[in-house]
Parts: structure tokens; sequence; C-alpha cells
């Protein structure tokens, strides 16, 4: 008796485990933010851009770093500044995060990207003074002053 | 594969700016053609930009060209002068003898056979064709040999994660950088930001232009009143020359 209770509640802990929770079936879709006044439609069709757009930004990088040839169409500068906005707080997403144009996407396919180790995450305008250049300004002085004091040791 | 296509591209163009040289009268036209660069034409070696500096003229306690260095690449320091990054550094030089001190900025002096460049396992460090030493960080490792091998002591190594970057100047850890003769103003017809700084503060100790263009402003001057490399005896042929050592 106490085996078959004992079976048929296991039977029923499998079947509940098995059992997807409600809501959480899958990981919902990444929502894309549409770049204000442009509709999602950028320099290639979406479907070419979903495939293909490190391409293009991969191509583009070797040109620019090593040729100078600095066109806007595929250029990874131009991506943050039409697709990278502020919301209505006019806060903008860190690269880290979700809701980050770039990240929204490669979160979902669990794809880590680097770029945003050295470039900027958002347009020019929108990136705040580094709070750290004063001190290195500081740093410089002293040490000009502190060499000089020296006699001009190359340090 | 490709290097071979653009040697002899640039062979063929300067033949044909050879032959224009000819025909169109001297001085008027090849290099305002070199300097106004359509954005999706690759830079030539028609011009080797370069640069000039007066240590007669550079103030000892003046640190404008840093700081506006600093300010154009959001350099930030972590409280370690040792280790943090340096594009510029302005350095006192005195004589012992006669006691006479001059100050003079130091950055990448731009040699046409770079060190860095020859030393570079992976050729993250490279010349481009308009002569400016640049380091590919998407293909640098950190292995710092460019750093061991430089003359100057010009390079840095970025130790820690870093925010704030400007999208024209993209820096990140893990990675060596230095001077890039601003090559993001460069390419806008611009002219570096410590040259700005320096004539801006009425110093005028920096002159830029195109060393190959025997009518710019520093080719002239270097001709009239000469211009001395730091360490000659290395022959590097360095793009920055100064006067008054």
């Amino acid at each position: 008796m106490t085996n078959r209770i004992l079976r048929i509640t296991t039977l029923l802990l499998g079947l509940f485990l098995l059992y997807p929770a409600p809501g959480s079936a899958e990981t919902p879709l990444p929502t894309i933010h549409e770049p204000e006044g442009k509709g999602l439609k950028c320099v290639e069709p979406e479907e070419v851009m979903r495939r293909d757009h490190m391409e293009f930004i991969l191509h583009q990088r070797d040109e620019t770093m090593h040729e100078g040839i600095r066109t806007s169409k595929y250029s990874f500068a131009e991506c943050i500044n039409c697709h990278v906005e502020p919301d209505e707080k006019g806060h903008i997403a860190s690269s880290k995060s979700k809701d980050h144009f770039c990240n929204g996407c490669h979160e979902y396919a669990a794809v880590t990207i680097d770029c945003f180790e050295c470039h900027a995450d958002r347009p020019q305008k929108h990136i705040k003074r580094g709070k750290k250049t004063a001190t290195i300004q500081q740093d410089l002085h002293q040490m000009l002053s502190a060499n000089n004091d020296n006699g001009g040791e190359l340090k | 594969m490709s290097d071979k296509i653009n040697s002899s591209r640039r062979e063929f163009l300067g033949k044909s700016a050879a032959v224009g040289a000819i025909t169109i009268a001297p001085g008027i036209l090849l290099h305002q053609v070199a300097n106004a660069k359509p954005d999706d034409v690759a830079v030539t070696d028609k011009v080797r930009w370069g640069m000039l500096i007066n240590t007669d003229k550079c103030d000892k306690g003046c640190t404008d060209c840093i700081d506006a260095c600093n300010n154009e690449h959001r350099l930030s320091g972590f409280g370690r002068p040792e280790t943090d990054a340096q594009y510029i550094r302005k350095v006192t030089l005195r004589d012992k003898q006669t006691g006479h001190e001059l100050s003079l900025p130091l950055m990448c002096q731009h040699c046409e056979t770079a060190p860095c460049v020859d030393v570079c396992p992976t050729g993250a460090s490279f010349k481009r064709a308009d002569g400016i030493a640049l380091v590919d960080k998407h293909i640098c490792i950190g292995c710092r040999y460019c750093m061991m091998a430089c003359p100057y002591k010009a390079r840095s190594f970025v130790h820690e994660n870093l925010t704030n970057q400007t999208l024209s100047a993209p820096r990140g850890k893990g990675t060596v950088e230095s001077c890039t003769l601003c090559v993001h103003r460069i390419d806008k017809d611009q002219i570096p930001a410590c040259v700005e700084a320096c004539s801006k503060g009425k110093h005028d100790a920096m002159i830029f232009g195109d060393l190959n263009d025997p009518n710019s402003k520093i080719s002239k001057e270097l001709e009239k009143h000469g211009g001395k490399q730091i360490r000659a005896d290395l022959q590097l042929n360095t793009a920055v020359r100064y006067q008054g050592i």
C-alpha cells in the first residue's frame, strides 16, 4: 500500500516537473527599438541586415583602420548614432543591458560581442566626460613640477 | 595579395602623379588634391604627415598640447602616472655644462622604418600609407613587444576596463596605444588636437603638414631652418622633427 502511494506520488511529481510552468514556455523575443522617424529600414533590407550586419561592419572596420576610408553607410559609429536613442526619461541603456539596441538581440541569441569594450555604446552627444580625466591632468601637472624640481630628469 | 595589389596601384598612381607634376604648373594642384581626400578614397603615400616642433617656443610649464590630447582621446587616469596612458609626454632637458634648459613634447615619432611595426607578431602595429604609425586594436594581443621596441617610450598599455570612450577614439583594456597623429581628424581635413591647442594658446611651437609637399608650411620651414630627429643615429627617418635641440 505504502509502495503504491509512493509510486503514484513520484509519477505525479515527475509529470509536474515535465510540464512547463505557464508563461515561461520560451524566452520572449527581443523588442527592437525603431529609430525615430526612420522606421526599421536600415542601409540594407531587414533580412540582409539580420544575417550579414557583422560582415558589413567587419569589412568597413579594416577599410577605415588601414586605408582611412570613412564612408558612413556601413560605419559602426553610424549604427550607434541611428539606433541608440534615449528613452522617454532621457536614459540610454548601457551595452550590457538587454534594452540596448545591439545587446537585446545578442543576449537573446546568446552571442557575446566585445565591440563595446573599446567602442562607445551611445552617440557622441550622449557621452559624458569621464570623471577620471581630471585626475590624469592633475597627476601630470604634479609630475611635471616634480620633474622640473629634479632638474629635468626624464621620467 | 591585397598588399601586392596596393603596391602596384600605388606605383601606378605615383607614375601618373609624376606625369601630372610635369604637365601641371608646379605647386598648384597635386598636394591640394591629396589634402582634400573624399571619404571613400583610400589614403596614399603621396602624402606623408609630419610635425615640426620648435623647442624655443615651447614653454616649460605649459601642458596645452597634453591637455588637448587627453581630452580628444579621453585618456583617463587611475592615479598611477607610471602606467596611465600617455600619448604625449613633456620632457625637460638640461645641459649640465651650461645649465641651458629646454622643454619639448615627446610623442610617437611616426618613424618611416618603425621598430614597433617590425616586432609586432600579429600585424597590429602598422604604418598607414600616409606615414602614420597605428595600432589596429582589433588585432593587438597586448604582448607589448612594440612598447619594448620603441626608442621613444611612446606607447602605453591599457590595464583597466574603460568607459566613456569617444566614438572617434575607441580604446580598451588589453591593447597597446599611442599617438595616432589624430588620424580621425586628419581624415576630416583637420589638424591634430595638440597642434590646434598650441596655436590657440598663442605658442605656435608646433607645425603640422605634409612632408612630401615641398610647398607646405612645414616643408618650407624645414628646408629653411632644418629640423633634427631625436635619436637620429637610429636612422628611423621620423616624421616628427625638432628645432632648437
